[in-house]
C-alpha cells in the first residue's frame, strides 16, 4: 500500500525525465549546427572583415550548389558570399558561412534573413516556391545550367561571370581550364591503354551497391580521363549483382571517397559479391576521388580529370601539375 | 445527413433522473463545450500570431502592423521593407495558413476514423491514405527523371502533387472496395486490407528508394518527413476548399459516430445510416488527407495522437472531439513549425521530426501517467 505513491512518484519521474532528455537532445542537435557554424565564424575573423568590406562595394551572395559556390569563389568574389547551402563543400573557407539547408530543399526566408543582393543557385535547386518567394521579395534571382559535360562546366563558369560583371575573368578561367584538359588529354593520348573502369556507387545505411551506365556523367568522366566504362546495356544507374559484377569484369573500381567510407573501405569493398574475381580486385586498383570533385562538373573539372586519368595510366607517370 | 436524434449519451443512463439533474448535465456539457473549443481557439489564435511575427527575418510590431495595413490601402509612418513584406506576405502568412489547415485536417481525419473503426490504433495512414500518398510520390519523383525530356522544377513539382493526391484517393478507395461484402463494409475486413495496401505501398517506396540516385533519395526523405516549406497562395487556393470542407462537415458527423461507439447494430437501430456515414467520412477523409499530404508530404504523428490527448482530457463525446481535435491538430503544427524554422535558422528542420520529438515523449508521459490513475482502458 505505502509502496504505491512511490511508485507512481518514480514512474512520474521517470517519464518526465524521458520527455526532458528528449527535448534536450533534440534542442542541442538542433543547436549544435548553429554553434558549429558561428564558432567557425569566430576562428575566421579576416575573412569576415574581408565579407563586410566587400559588401560596402557590392552586394552579398547567396550560393546554392557545390559547382556554383566554387565557381564564384575561383572568380576571386568569395568575400562576397554571405552563406551557401550545406552542399557546398569546396574552397574550405565556405565553411565558416552560414550553412543553409540542401539546394533541392531551400528556405526562402533562411537566404533572406542574411540579406542578399543576388542568389546564384544551380538550375537542380528547388522547391521552385521558394524560387518565387526569393524573386517577390526583390532579390535577383540567376539560375546555373546544372549539365554534367566539359560544355556545361563552360555553360556555368559563363552564366555565373555574366551574372557577377566579371567575364573576363570567366574567360580566362574557362581558357585556364582548356588549357589544363587539353594537357591531360595529350597525356591520355600517348598510351593506347583504355582500362575498363567501372564506377560503383555506395551510400551509408544502403545495403546495395549501383554502377553507373551509360549517359551517366560518371562514364563522362571516365572517358574524358582515357578510360572506357565497363558497365553498358542500360542507363543510369543499376544494382550491383554478383554476374553483372562478373560479366563488366573491370580493369579499375572507382568510388567517390564517402561512398568508399560508408561501404567500409577497401576490406568492404572485396566483400562485395563478385568482386574478388575481378581484375580490379586482383590488382588492387581501386581509385576513389573526392565527391565535390568528381561529379561536380565545376572550375576544377580539369585537376578532376588529370587526378583521374594519372590514376588510370599510372604507367604514364604522374605528371599533374600543381 | 438522416442521422435522426439520438439520446445524448447520459439520458440513455439516467432514464428515470429528475429533468433537472439532466438539465443541468446538459448545461455542464455546454459550459465545457464552450470551454474547451474556446480555449483552443485561443492558443491557435496565439501561435499563429506569433507564427507570423517570427522568424529567420526579424520583423517589428510596428512594422508588420503597417504591413498588413498597407494591404488594406493605408499609408503609416512605419515603412516596411520589401524584403519584409515579401516574407509576411508570400512566405510567412500561406505558410501558416496551410500549417492550420493541414495540422486540423489531419487530426480530425484521425478523429473521424478512429471514431468511424472504434479503434484506438485507427489513423488516416490505416485505410491507405497517406501510404497511397507516399507511395505514388515517390514513384513520380524517381519517374520524372526518366522522361525522354527534362521537365521545368515548377512543374515536377506539381506533378508529385497530383500523383500524392491521386495516390491517397485511389489507395483509399482500392481498401474501401476490397472490404465491401454484400454491399456491406466489415471493419476488420477494412483494417485487414488497409494494412495489405499499406504494405503494398511501402514495398513500391522501398523500391523506388533502392533505384533513386542521391538527390532523389534526398528528396524522398524530405517528403517523407513533411514541411510546409512549399505553401503559397496558389497551391493554397487549390487544396484548401477540400480541407475547409472537411474541417466543417466531419463535425456533423460527431452524433452519429456516438451512436457507433455503442456498436454497429445498436447504431443502426437508434436510426443512424452506418453505410452512408462510413462512406461520407472514408470520402472526405481521403479527399482532405490526400489534399493536405499533396502539399506537405507526410506529417507523422499529429492524425493519431491528437484525438486521443483530447479524449484523455475532454473524454469520448464526438460532437466535442471532432471540432477540438482540428482546432488542437492545427495549433501543434503551427506550433512546431515556428520551432522547426526558428531552432536552426537559417536552416530548417523537417516537420515531421519536430511532430513526433514534442508530441511522443509528452503522449507516452501522458500514457504513464492515465495507467497509474487507471483511467485508461
Amino acid at each position: 500500500m505505502t509502496s504505491k505513491p512511490a511508485r507512481r512518484l518514480s514512474n512520474d519521474f521517470l517519464a518526465r525525465a524521458a520527455l526532458a532528455c528528449c527535448l534536450a537532445g533534440s534542442l542541442w542537435l538542433a543547436g549544435c549546427e548553429k554553434a558549429e557554424s558561428a564558432s567557425a565564424s569566430s576562428t575566421a575573423p579576416s575573412a569576415e572583415a574581408q565579407a563586410s568590406q566587400a559588401a560596402e562595394s557590392a552586394g552579398l551572395l547567396v550560393t546554392l550548389g557545390g559547382d556554383v559556390t566554387e565557381i564564384v569563389f575561383a572568380l576571386g568574389e568569395g568575400p562576397r558570399v554571405a552563406g551557401s547551402d550545406r552542399g557546398s563543400l569546396y574552397p574550405p573557407q565556405v565553411h565558416a558561412l552560414p550553412r543553409l539547408d540542401y539546394h533541392r530543399q531551400m528556405s526562402a526566408e533562411g537566404i533572406l534573413s542574411l540579406e542578399p543582393e543576388m542568389v546564384l543557385l544551380t538550375a537542380e535547386a528547388g522547391p521552385p516556391t521558394a524560387i518565387e518567394q526569393l524573386r517577390s521579395a526583390g532579390v535577383k534571382v540567376v539560375t546555373v545550367p546544372a549539365e554534367a559535360s566539359v560544355e556545361g562546366a563552360e555553360a556555368k563558369i559563363r552564366a555565373v561571370a555574366e551574372a557577377l560583371d566579371a567575364t573576363e575573368k570567366g574567360d580566362a578561367l574557362i581558357a585556364a581550364m582548356r588549357a589544363d584538359l587539353a594537357a591531360a588529354r595529350d597525356r591520355v593520348a600517348q598510351t593506347e591503354e583504355r582500362p575498363a573502369v567501372l564506377f560503383v556507387y555506395a551510400r551509408a545505411g544502403q545495403g546495395a551497391a549501383m554502377v553507373a551506365g551509360e549517359n551517366s556523367p560518371a562514364e563522362t568522366m571516365i572517358e574524358l580521363s582515357g578510360g572506357r566504362n565497363a558497365a553498358s546495356g542500360f542507363e543510369g544507374f543499376k544494382p550491383l549483382t554478383p554476374e553483372a559484377m562478373l560479366e563488366f569484369n573491370p580493369d579499375v573500381v572507382l568510388m567517390l571517397d564517402k561512398g568508399f567510407e560508408a561501404i567500409g573501405g577497401e576490406e568492404g569493398l572485396m566483400g562485395l559479391p563478385g568482386m574478388a574475381e575481378t581484375t580490379a580486385a586482383r590488382k588492387g586498383r581501386f581509385v576513389t576521388l573526392p565527391d565535390n570533385l568528381l561529379l561536380s562538373f565545376g572550375p576544377r573539372l580539369a585537376e578532376a580529370v588529370a587526378r583521374l586519368s594519372d590514376a588510370l595510366h599510372p604507367a604514364a607517370g604522374a605528371t599533374t601539375g600543381g | 445527413m438522416s442521422v435522426t436524434t439520438l439520446p445524448r449519451p447520459a439520458e440513455a443512463t439516467a432514464g428515470t433522473a429528475a429533468p433537472e439533474r439532466l438539465c443541468a448535465w446538459a448545461a455542464r456539457e455546454r459550459r465545457k463545450r464552450a470551454a474547451v473549443l474556446g480555449g483552443l481557439t485561443l492558443l491557435l489564435a496565439a501561435l499563429a500570431m506569433i507564427s507570423v511575427a517570427t522568424g529567420a527575418v526579424s520583423v517589428s510590431p510596428a512594422e508588420l502592423g503597417a504591413i498588413f495595413l498597407g494591404k488594406l490601402g493605408l499609408t503609416t509612418s512605419v515603412e516596411a521593407s520589401r524584403v519584409q513584406e515579401a516574407v509576411i506576405w508570400s512566405i510567412r502568412l500561406p505558410r501558416v495558413v496551410l500549417g492550420i489547415l493541414a495540422g486540423a485536417t489531419l487530426a480530425i481525419g484521425g478523429a473521424a476514423i478512429q471514431g468511424l473503426f472504434r479503434n484506438p490504433l485507427a489513423e488516416p495512414g490505416l485505410i491507405g491514405t497517406s501510404s497511397g500518398a507516399a507511395m505514388a510520390a515517390v514513384i513520380a519523383i524517381v519517374a520524372v527523371t526518366h522522361l525522354p525530356f527534362t521537365l521545368p522544377a515548377a512543374a515536377m513539382s506539381w506533378i508529385v502533387s497530383l500523383a500524392a493526391f491521386a495516390g491517397a484517393l485511389a489507395a483509399t478507395f482500392l481498401v474501401y472496395r476490397l472490404s465491401l461484402v454484400g454491399g456491406r463494409t466489415m471493419v476488420a475486413t477494412m483494417l485487414l486490407t488497409g494494412i495489405a495496401v499499406n504494405a503494398l505501398a511501402f514495398s513500391v517506396v522501398g523500391l523506388m528508394m533502392f533505384l533513386a540516385d542521391d538527390a532523389q533519395l534526398r528528396t524522398i526523405a524530405f517528403w517523407n518527413l513533411g514541411s510546409l516549406t512549399p505553401a503559397n497562395w496558389s497551391s493554397l487556393a487549390v487544396v484548401a476548399p477540400l480541407m475547409v470542407i472537411a474541417c466543417v462537415a466531419l463535425p456533423m458527423m460527431g452524433r452519429a459516430m456516438d451512436a457507433l461507439a455503442l456498436g454497429e447494430a445498436e447504431a443502426h437501430h437508434l436510426g443512424v445510416a452506418v453505410q452512408r456515414v462510413r462512406f461520407l467520412t472514408v470520402l472526405l477523409v481521403a479527399l482532405s488527407v490526400g489534399a493536405a499530404v499533396s502539399v506537405t508530404g507526410v506529417i507523422s504523428f499529429v492524425g493519431l495522437v491528437v484525438p486521443h490527448l483530447l479524449r484523455l482530457a475532454v473524454g469520448p463525446n464526438h460532437r466535442l472531439l471532432l471540432p477540438a481535435s482540428a482546432l488542437l491538430g492545427a495549433a501543434l503544427l503551427v506550433g512546431a513549425d515556428l520551432l522547426a524554422r526558428t531552432i536552426a535558422a537559417p536552416a530548417e528542420l523537417p516537420l515531421g521530426v519536430v511532430t513526433a520529438l514534442l508530441g511522443a515523449p509528452y503522449f507516452l508521459w501522458l500514457l504513464i501517467r492515465e495507467r497509474e490513475r487507471g483511467t485508461l482502458l
